[in-house]
Parts: structure tokens; C-alpha cells; sequence
């Protein structure tokens, strides 16, 4: 690997070619401020427009200041990044990218985590010298789970190339030119009537209240406060992994305890955890899964492989509109979030002597796409959801904050029982490769009537956008191929209408790195380490658990000898498993 | 901006998806394909949009971009008589503006637009290089020279029965 030798601020620095200004400097420990560039290369996103023009460096022998995200360093280049030149430049864009923004921070949900915000306070701004014509756009609030706000936004691209390059979606562009320019959608139509498939990586990814996701905080305060309400609440694995980072913890730091300790001081009714149900979706989709392929394998032409798996609802989406030919492919069971709602609303119900219509489900995901998941007519009874409210993990960080508990001073406490108690291979749901693997689990013990010793599946684990692994089940060759990123699903659903497919089975997850890189976590602000904190949080809960395959969690065997019968029964049939629609506005053949 | 809503005959998707084979659906020759496509419809409404997407296989997003970053590719179609206000340079210093008022007030449309009647729109154009006529008005190819915006009334009745 050929390098490059240059000098940044007298100081010298020797990097692999090919490395931009912005990168070299932070290798000397200067971090030039930047606002349009993200690069989270290690998971599959890299956006550098150069557009913001904050990040500007002076180059020796070069008339113009050069933007530091974009300039490859070379030989011998002498840069300095804090000249009064630089300085001067870059408070002159801010004030310009500044002065057709609206001034609502006070009540903009982006207020204290806007990188815009941040950037006018690090610059000193005491005064916008540019007045002129504001940019006026409607506000789009047709989604149920992401508002567009375009006056704020600053032209980054960020959320354009990610909904293009990684999602290969594209709902967002950059339309018309100079001071008529703003990100939209195709038409400036309401997000709901687009392909978007909510996965809410452009909210993750903006750097300002451009796009967030609708806050349902004030609905849950409203249900908590009704006495007359029973509130039931349920957390998703991957949000504790992440929740301590909003009460300035380290990434990566397992918050289980506190979490169901700060549910508690909330006054939920019972504190429940979505992993409870993961296993349970490990019940039925391990069973399917074994069904169809010994179908299959026994010569049912009938019975499709691969099969994929459908808990992540932005996957379903997707699935729905740009592949209505392929519905017979995922698998029929309902997302943990849902099969814990129909659970609680039937099961737990029925055992606590409440009608279903007095019980509210919240459930708390790191997912902006499960808030229209519970909104879906085929999840609900006679107009009455299973799953009533659906928060994203910052949005229980604003409850917990406004409800005055001091999250950190929290001492560790568990979930309530009968739904709260859950196996190791619950929590790798969180992250890509866990749903394959705790299903792996499971289904060789099923299959094979033998005990698993080697618990981890390592081949199935790692970052790569497309991975694949043979597992072996007693003789059998089980091929499973999984893809984070819905471009990266496009590929291997090309495979399956091809005819060229070779998996027995495809998980899927619409985020890059799973459901801990979800579009409703703790904003990373483009800092790949937290998502790798938080997937290494998720295994190492995993390996602390005695019980880490679904079938063996007790509370589960019990659900099924009192309630459900067995896996595929008419009963989980009925309440665990669901159906595919074509949305995709055209007919298949 | 208000949509125009144009449903496509089966006959012009056709057309269409055969403008985009004759560049072998290259993604990279949008703007080429996009510029017959207006040749052949006149415009380029959502649906023209969406069947050039689905050919090349690009998001409409993307086409949508391209189509309102080019002033030549038009959403609506343009009137029967498409007056064209020169705002360069000499014909600015000159009045244009006014005259471009003028116009607007009239007919009652703002820059971009299309009457009702489908009979008049007017844009604005740069320097064509006749800045001795300042202001400049063009009238489908017919060029106005030294336009005041007392003469905006007499231009638009010679167009009035055609």
C-alpha cells in the first residue's frame, strides 16, 4: 500500500494513498469540522458532497481553499486547517447555510443532537449577517413514523444516498437549482404514497430536524395517566444497548437493569421484554422453517425455499411493494413485537381479568418502521391493535428525562414475569445474523433430536452487507445467506426470481448492522465505532445468559402447554402468524 | 407547483420504452432520453417520469431531479403560444421586469405557467443576443424589440384569435 507524506498545521503525517485531508488531520488529532460528510464505510455508507463547504482547509500552492472531505492528500502537500483565512471562510458558509434556516430550536425535536446547532455554537455565532428570503415548504406529516420538515434542510445528501446507494429505494432527490434547491420526494408527494418503506436510516442520518420520526410521547403519558388504563410495556433487545448513550454512558454499555427500572418509575403497569416473544417467534419460525424444508426436500413443488425471514417490518414493506411475485418466500410469522402484542391482548388478557380494549401495548424499538407495523389492520381485533403505541428508543429517553428520573443512579432491576423472561438467543435479534442464528439454534435441536454444544455461530456473524454459511444439521447441508441493507437484499431476491438462489434460508435486515443501527437509536452522528460497541453489547449479553436457546426458556414451554398448543397449531396459527399483501400498485403475473 | 395529471396511452408507454431502448436503457443517457421524450409529449408529467424509471430502472426520484434541475425540460405543457421574456443584461437595464409584470398581470399566470385556455405561458429567457431591440419579447420565434409594458396588450391581441 502506497503512502503519502504530508505537513497539517507543521505537524507531519505519513497516510495510505488515497486518504482524504479530513482524514489525515484527524490522524494528528485535528478534527476539522465537517457537516455534509458521514463515512460509515465499515457498514456499507459513505457520503461526501462537499457541498456544506465547512470543512475548507488552506492547501500551499493552491488558490482556493480546498474541502478537506474530498481532497486526497499527495506528497509533500503542506495544509493548514486554522488560518484566519479558513476560520473566516468557514463562519461565512455557516452564517449563509444559517440564514435560510428557521430559528425554532426551542421547540425543534433535534435540540441539543443537531450537528447544525452544534457547528453555530463551536463556531462562536452571535449574529447572522445575511437576511434575506426564507425557503417555505409544507411540512410532510402523511407517514406514520418519519415527518419531513424540508426548511431544514441543508442540502447534505446524506439521506438521498442512503436511501439510494444502501436502501436502493430512493425515495429522496435533490430538486430544482440555486436558492429553489431542498431534498424532496419525487413530486414533492407524501411520503406515504412512495415506495419508502420507513426504514428511517434519512432520519438517522440527517444531521438536522429535517427528518425525524413522529413523537407519540405525549400518547403514552395520556394512557399512563388514564385509570383506567392497564399499560403494558415492551422493549426490543437492541434498545438496550443503546439507551445508556443518551444519558452520556459509553456506547456499547448494557443498560438492561436500569431500563427496567426506569419502565417501573414510569409507572407502566407491567414492564415487559420483547426478547420473551423473539423466543417465541424462534418457536414458530424454527418449526416453519423445518416444515418447509422437509417438504421441500421431500418433493413438494408447492412449498417455496428459500425461506426469509419477515420481523423486520421495513423488510416486509419492501418485500410488498418491489417484490409482489416473491410473497410466498417469507416466512408467515408475525415479528416479536407483534406476537408479544397479540400475546398480552389475548393471553395475558385473559389471565389478569382485563378486556383487551382497557389495555394499552406500548412497546419501545429502535425502529421508526414498527410504528406503522402496529398501525397494520391484520395486526388488530375488531378495530382494537395489538400493539397500541410503538416509541423509538429516543423517544423513551425524552419520557425518562421529562419524568425527572436520574436513568444512571438507577439500580438494577428485572422484567416482570410471565413475559419478561428470555434467552441468549433472544437478544442477538438486535443485531444482523442473530434472528438466522438463535433460529439455527433451535432448529438443529429440533431436527435432530441432539443436544447443540457449540452455541455460537460465528460464521453467521460480522458486518459484511452480504454474508453466507453452511450449517450442518446432522448430515444436512443448511446453506443460510443474510444481507443488512436493502440494496443488499435486492441481490439476493434477483437469486430467488432468477432461479439461481442456493439458500435454504435468507435472514433480512433493513438496517446496516441490524436493528442496533436502527432508524429510532440514539443518533451515531457517523461514529461506525457505536455501532460496533452496541452489536458487541448484544453478544456479550447473549453469552452471560444460562439459557441461550428459544425452546428451552421455560416461561415459553409453559406458554405452549397451557396456551398455544404446538408451533404451526391452529392457536399460533391464529395469533402468532400473519399474511403478505401486493403494494406494489402493479399486478404480478 | 401543481401537477398536471396525464394519463399515457397505452400506445405513448410504448413509444416511450422504445426511446429508451434506442439508448439501450443506459441510466447515463437520461438527459438524451429524456429530451425525445419531451420531443414526443410535449412535456414531462409524473407519468412520462415513473415509465422512464421503470425502463432504466432508477428511482423516479432521480428522474424527477434531473427533469427540474434543466430549465429545456418542462412539467406542463406550454401554451399554444409560448412568450419568452428576455431578462439578460441590456433588456434588464432596459425594463424587462416591468414588462414581465405586465404580462403576468394580464394573463393572470406567473413565470413557468400555462393559461387555462392552454393558449398562453410565458418564461423568461437569457441574452439572444439582439440587445439593441432591448427589451426583448419572443412570441413562439417571432421577436418583439424595444417592448413597453404598454405594448404588452397589443402583442397578446394578435395572438387573441388565432
Amino acid at each position: 500500500m502506497e503512502s503519502v507524506k504530508l505537513i497539517i498545521d507543521d505537524k507531519s503525517v505519513e497516510v495510505p494513498k488515497g486518504t482524504t485531508l479530513l482524514d489525515a488531520a484527524k490522524e494528528l488529532g485535528i478534527t476539522v469540522p465537517a457537516l455534509c460528510h458521514m463515512d460509515l464505510s465499515g457498514i456499507g455508507f459513505h457520503s461526501s458532497n462537499a457541498s456544506c463547504r465547512l470543512c475548507v482547509v488552506e492547501v500551499e500552492g493552491r488558490r482556493n481553499l480546498a474541502p478537506g472531505c474530498t481532497t486526497l492528500a499527495t506528497h509533500g502537500m503542506v495544509v493548514k486547517t486554522r488560518t484566519p483565512r479558513v476560520l473566516n471562510a468557514r463562519r461565512i458558509n455557516l452564517e449563509l447555510l444559517l440564514s435560510d434556516h428557521p430559528k425554532d430550536c426551542l421547540s425543534c425535536s433535534k435540540a441539543g443532537c443537531c450537528e447544525l446547532q452544534n457547528l453555530a455554537e463551536t463556531f462562536g455565532i452571535r449574529e447572522i449577517s445575511y437576511q434575506g428570503e426564507m425557503s417555505s415548504h409544507a411540512k410532510d406529516t402523511s407517514s406514520p413514523s418519519i415527518v419531513r420538515d424540508p426548511d431544514k434542510c441543508v442540502m447534505c445528501r446524506r439521506c438521498e444516498n442512503i436511501c439510494r446507494e444502501v436502501q436502493g429505494v430512493g425515495v429522496l432527490t435533490a430538486v430544482n437549482r440555486g436558492f429553489e434547491s431542498v431534498v424532496v420526494t419525487a413530486f414533492d408527494r407524501d411520503l406515504d404514497t412512495t415506495t419508502c418503506t420507513y426504514c428511517g436510516q434519512c432520519v438517522a442520518v440527517c444531521p438536522t430536524g429535517a427528518l425525524t420520526e413522529k413523537d407519540e410521547t405525549n400518547e403514552v403519558i395520556r394512557a399512563l395517566a388514564d385509570p383506567f388504563k392497564t399499560v403494558v410495556v415492551q422493549v426490543a433487545p437492541a434498545v438496550r444497548t443503546a439507551l445508556g448513550e443518551s444519558f452520556g454512558m459509553k456506547p456499547g454499555t448494557l443498560v438492561t437493569g436500569k431500563l427496567a427500572a426506569a419502565l417501573r418509575r414510569l409507572e407502566f403497569d407491567y414492564v415487559f421484554d420483547t426478547d420473551f416473544a423473539a423466543d417465541l417467534t424462534i418457536m414458530e419460525e424454527a418449526s416453519e422453517l423445518l416444515d418447509r424444508l422437509t417438504r421441500h426436500l421431500g418433493g413438494d413443488t408447492d412449498v417455496k425455499l428459500p425461506i426469509v425471514t419477515s420481523c423486520c417490518p421495513a423488510w416486509v414493506n419492501h418485500l410488498e411493494k418491489r417484490f409482489p411475485d416473491l410473497l410466498e418466500y417469507p416466512s408467515t410469522a408475525r415479528s416479536p413485537m407483534q406476537m408479544f402484542g397479540s400475546i398480552a391482548k389475548n393471553y395475558l388478557a385473559e389471565k389478569i381479568s382485563v378486556h383487551r380494549k382497557d389495555m394499552v401495548v406500548v412497546s419501545v424499538m429502535p425502529c421508526v418502521a414498527k410504528k406503522a407495523e402496529c398501525a397494520r389492520v391484520e395486526f388488530s381485533d375488531d378495530g382494537n391493535p395489538d400493539v397500541d403505541i410503538t416509541l423509538t428508543t429516543r423517544e423513551l429517553a425524552s419520557l425518562i428525562k421529562r419524568f425527572n428520573i436520574d436513568f444512571e443512579s438507577l439500580e438494577d432491576e428485572d422484567f416482570d414475569a410471565p413475559l419478561g423472561e428470555s434467552t441468549g438467543a433472544a437478544v442477538i435479534f438486535g443485531t444482523t445474523g442473530g434472528v438466522i442464528e438463535a433460529a439455527a439454534r433451535t432448529a438443529y435441536e429440533f431436527h435432530t433430536g441432539e443436544t447443540l454444544e457449540q452455541v455460537d455461530f460465528e460464521a453467521l456473524r460480522g458486518f459484511d452487507g452480504i454474508r453466507s454459511a453452511t450449517v450442518d444439521f446432522a448430515g444436512i447441508d443448511i446453506k443460510i445467506g443474510i444481507a443488512h441493507g436493502l440494496a443488499n437484499a435486492r441481490v439476493l431476491m434477483e437469486e430467488i426470481r432468477k432461479g439461481t438462489c442456493e439458500f435454504h434460508a435468507i435472514e433480512v435486515m433493513a438496517c446496516p448492522g441490524g436493528c442496533i443501527g436502527g432508524g429510532g437509536q440514539p443518533f451515531h452522528h457517523g461514529k461506525e465505532e457505536i455501532i460496533r460497541a452496541r452489536q458487541e453489547a448484544i453478544y456479550s449479553e447473549d453469552a452471560s445468559k444460562v439459557i441461550r436457546k428459544s425452546h428451552e426458556n421455560p416461561h415459553i414451554k409453559k406458554l405452549y402447554e397451557e396456551y398455544l398448543g404446538k408451533p404451526l397449531g391452529e392457536k399460533p396459527h391464529r395469533l402468532l402468524h400473519t399474511h403478505y399483501f401486493n403494494r406494489s400498485g402493479k399486478k404480478t403475473k | 407547483m401543481t401537477l398536471v395529471q396525464a394519463k399515457l396511452s397505452p400506445n405513448a408507454v410504448r413509444e416511450l420504452q422504445s426511446i429508451c431502448q434506442s439508448f439501450g436503457n443506459d441510466k447515463g443517457e437520461l438527459i438524451n432520453i429524456l429530451h425525445k421524450s419531451q420531443d414526443f409529449c410535449g412535456y414531462l408529467p409524473p407519468d412520462v417520469q415513473e415509465v422512464i424509471a421503470e425502463e432504466l430502472d432508477i428511482p423516479v426520484s432521480t428522474v424527477y431531479g434531473v427533469v427540474t434541475f434543466y430549465s429545456l425540460f418542462v412539467m406542463e405543457p406550454r401554451g399554444k403560444h409560448h412568450i419568452s421574456i428576455c431578462t439578460g443584461t441590456a433588456c434588464f437595464v432596459k425594463g424587462a421586469m416591468d414588462v414581465m409584470d405586465e404580462f403576468k398581470l394580464l394573463l393572470g399566470i406567473d413565470m413557468g405557467e400555462t393559461t387555462p385556455d392552454g393558449n398562453f405561458s410565458i418564461d423568461s429567457l437569457r441574452c439572444i443576443g439582439a440587445c439593441g431591440l432591448a427589451p426583448v419579447v419572443m412570441v413562439g420565434e417571432k421577436i418583439y424589440g424595444r417592448v413597453t409594458p404598454d405594448d404588452v396588450i397589443n402583442i397578446l391581441d394578435d395572438y387573441k384569435d388565432k
